[in-house]
């Protein structure tokens, strides 16, 4: 395994092949035990937090008739807004994962859900599961990593269009399912040549985008508001009414960008989390693929409801290591993890939600700019280092 | 007029699809009848399921389950089967149940009896579990296992353990259309008899004639004995339901007689499948077969076969290799478990081919 070889101190340089493999055995063996007991619980689970979520969207959008009122606009934007959140990461992202297809149940199945995201579900399960969860962090396969515009490892190349990232990373943070539709359909990429743009797999896709978005906007930005107009007639304000439950909607869909961006954000980019290189995993072992997992990834620490709010992706490093076990699953397993982590003297990185919304800003800050000393050769003939020499 | 009346309904149907529309989009990304389900599951026309009203045991080991089928269902005809979805820690399983109440009633409720066997999942979770209130999933009434509409002269039925359950909707739904009626039914002890009492009585009244058959003291019943119990035994239009070496036996003894045609069964295939190690995968939709071994993907095995497979990660993470699999047993290579699917299961059973091996003979959808 060459991973990190470019690092000068190696965080695994520690580790021989056997406990890489060994590592992978044990984690299999988490994996297994929580199998195991997979059932009714986790079923009971998914269809409860489904049936609150929408609860909580239809009474506020009910509560949002009468968004000409202020209190009522206040309170139908918060709901609207916390249900958004629950329905994109405790219900859509874990269901599309297949964490729930164990159930059987052609309703709740990765195959049939779909969500309320600018991206289709079959369009984000493949650039989401089977991109960047199988090449996580791999710098250049990996577009999570900075999406393709920005600079997020020291040994890229910087240019000056990377002075702009902080504000690139802020736009795409409030248009982000924007952004995870042109991403999902690497609009970058696709757009570049023509022969790419005319591409008949590529136009068929850009038209399930544009169906999808469409949908998505009449509901919030025609339907919705339309229907709260009767009530804003009879309370002689027709337009209040139709504006009020518009901007609702746009606060909303605003506030659950930004929240999961940055729940996002904190899962691959604060320090401490390593990056990859491209040629680091060819003919990658099972247990090489779990340990670029355990380093590539962070979590955040806090409540059960902070948890579930963020889908449990505040456990990020779990999910990593098991994307299709049930996401609520992952803060029984997180202490065996943890442990599994200080046995092989790796460093499982987690924080606050604001310390690592913080760090993963100050990077993009600190990218933004050239390296202030240039990144030094390495020297492969000198066998990196292990972190407790360097510490000492 | 009557080119008014038509551009009348033309106009309130395409009123109807707008108003429709719109409520589409007021739910979408979702249907409509996905939170019709948060708060009346048995309106949603799109999902069938029925609610239990009763639970009543019959034996130490079936219990009638009294279910009110939700909107969409329809009334069954004596002798048919539905089949039951029910989510045994969490998950959701498929099984047939003959119905075993009368037909014809208005309010649409029905009955099933469900007969513990060893090593049912789905038969001992219900006969442990099974409350009123709970919810099951439900498919329409099907099967041919049926009385004809000219009824016969006389009857013979010939059934055995959980067999006796389309009869009794048979007897219950017609017995007052039927004349000369001759049950035969094995059972292991006279306690095992389902709907014992109900038979005992119809016997007791001169309705049927009532042959019990009690196997842990008689022995297994043999066709060649049923000469002996109903000596015009060939001249009754003749129905049989239980264990299937049973009716192999009958359906010889029945054509050895020439009288193939008049012998009516009713199967009920609880398929065993044993995990072995690789298998025969069989593409449907293309008839390509491939030859799965036990330490080989299905993925590979069909790629290998010239299938065209839909693959992405090849390591179990992305979900984007799933097929449906109609018949057969797989083996998950990362952890063992074994995923089956029974033809019972109706709705195919989705498995991930690049981590799934066979373990048996499948068929996928594909």
């Amino acid at each position: 395994m060459t991973t990190l070889q470019r690092k000068e101190v190696n965080p695994i340089g520690h580790l021989s092949a056997e406990d890489i493999e060994q590592i992978g055995r044990e984690l299999d063996a988490i994996r297994d035990e929580v199998l195991a007991v997979r059932g009714e619980k986790d079923a009971k689970y998914i269809r409860r937090m489904i049936a609150i979520q929408r609860r909580l969207e239809i009474g506020s959008r009910a509560v949002l008739l009468f968004s000409v009122l202020p209190p009522a606009w206040i309170l139908g934007t918060l709901g609207l807004s916390i249900a958004k959140i629950l329905e994109n990461m405790e219900i859509g992202h874990n269901i599309l994962h297949g964490q729930y297809d164990f159930m059987r149940d052609s309703k709740i199945h990765s195959t049939t859900w779909e969500w309320d995201f600018a991206s289709p579900a079959k369009h984000w399960k493949h650039a989401h599961n089977e991109l960047h969860h199988k090449y996580t962090n791999v710098v250049g396969r990996d577009n999570d990593l900075g999406y393709g515009i920005m600079r997020v490892d020291e040994q890229q190349k910087w240019v000056p269009a990377h002075l702009g990232q902080p504000f690139y990373n802020f736009v795409n943070a409030c248009f982000f399912e924007y952004g995870i539709a042109a991403y999902d359909l690497e609009l970058g990429r696709n757009l570049a040549t023509k022969k790419r743009r005319s591409n008949p797999e590529f136009r068929v896709r850009l038209r399930e985008v544009g169906r999808k978005i469409r949908s998505q906007v009449l509901k919030d930005y025609v339907v919705h508001p339309a229907l709260s107009v009767p009530v804003g007639l009879a309370l002689g304000n027709p337009f209040g009414a139709l504006f009020g439950t518009m901007a609702a909607n746009a606060v909303a869909n605003v506030a659950r960008n930004l929240w999961s961006h940055s729940v996002i954000m904190c899962g691959h980019f604060p320090n401490g989390v390593e990056t990859f290189e491209r040629t680091s995993i060819t003919g990658e072992t099972r247990g090489e693929w779990y340990l670029r997992q355990m380093l590539g990834s962070a979590n955040i620490s806090g409540s059960r409801l902070m948890h579930i709010m963020t889908g449990n992706l505040s456990h990020q490093i779990e999910h990593h290591l098991f994307p299709d076990l049930p996401a609520s699953r992952y803060a029984e397993i997180a202490p065996k993890v943890r442990a599994l982590f200080d046995k092989y003297e790796l460093k499982y990185v987690t924080g606050p939600l604001v310390v690592q919304v913080a760090s993963a800003w100050a990077k993009v800050f600190r990218l933004a700019l050239p390296n202030r000393k240039p990144a030094r050769a390495i020297d492969h003939s000198v066998p990196p280092r292990h972190p407790a020499e360097v510490a000492a | 007029m009557r080119a008014t009346s038509l551009g009348q309904v033309a106009v309130t149907q395409k009123l109807r699809d707008g108003a429709w529309r719109v409520v589409e989009l007021i739910t979408t990304p979702v249907v409509p009848a996905d939170y019709l389900d948060v708060i009346a599951p048995l309106r949603n026309p799109t999902v069938l399921r029925a609610r239990i009203d009763a639970v009543r045991p019959e034996t130490a080991n079936a219990v009638t389950l009294e279910l009110r089928p939700g909107r969409g269902w329809q009334p069954h005809e004596p002798g048919q089967y539905v089949r039951l979805g029910v989510d045994v820690d969490g998950v959701r399983l498929w099984r047939a149940y003959s119905v075993s109440s009368a037909a014809g009633r208005r309010d649409g409720r029905f009955t099933v009896t469900v007969n513990a066997v060893a090593d049912g999942v789905v038969s001992s979770y219900l006969l442990a579990n099974a409350r009123k209130g709970m919810l099951v999933h439900l498919d329409l009434p099907t099967g041919d296992f049926l009385l004809p509409a000219q009824r016969p002269a006389k009857t013979l039925f010939v059934t055995a353990g959980s067999g006796i359950t389309p009869v009794m909707g048979m007897l219950r739904s017609a017995l007052h259309e039927l004349n000369d009626v001759v049950v035969v039914h094995s059972a292991r002890t006279a306690d095992d008899v389902v709907f014992g009492a109900e038979l005992r009585d119809l016997a007791a009244r001169g309705r049927i004639r009532l042959i019990e058959r009690h196997t842990r003291a008689d022995g297994r019943l043999k066709p060649a004995d049923l000469g002996e119990l109903v000596p015009d035994l060939f001249e009754r239009e003749t129905w049989a339901c239980g264990p299937g070496d049973l009716l192999d036996g009958l359906q010889e003894h029945w054509a050895d007689a020439g009288a193939g045609e008049r012998l009516h069964v009713e199967r009920f295939r609880p398929t065993v499948l044993v995990a072995g190690d690789g298998g025969t995968v069989t593409f449907e939709k293309s008839g390509l077969v491939a030859e799965a071994p036990g330490g080989r993907s299905i993925l590979e095995a069909g790629e290998a076969a010239g299938q065209l497979m839909p693959a992405g990660c090849r390591m179990g993470i992305c979900f984007k290799c799933v097929l449906p699999m109609r018949e057969g047993i797989v083996r998950d290579m990362r952890d063992g478990t074994i995923t089956t699917a029974a033809e019972v299961d109706g709705a195919d059973v989705l498995i991930q081919t690049c981590v799934s091996a066979a373990a048996g003979p499948c068929r996928l959808d594909a």
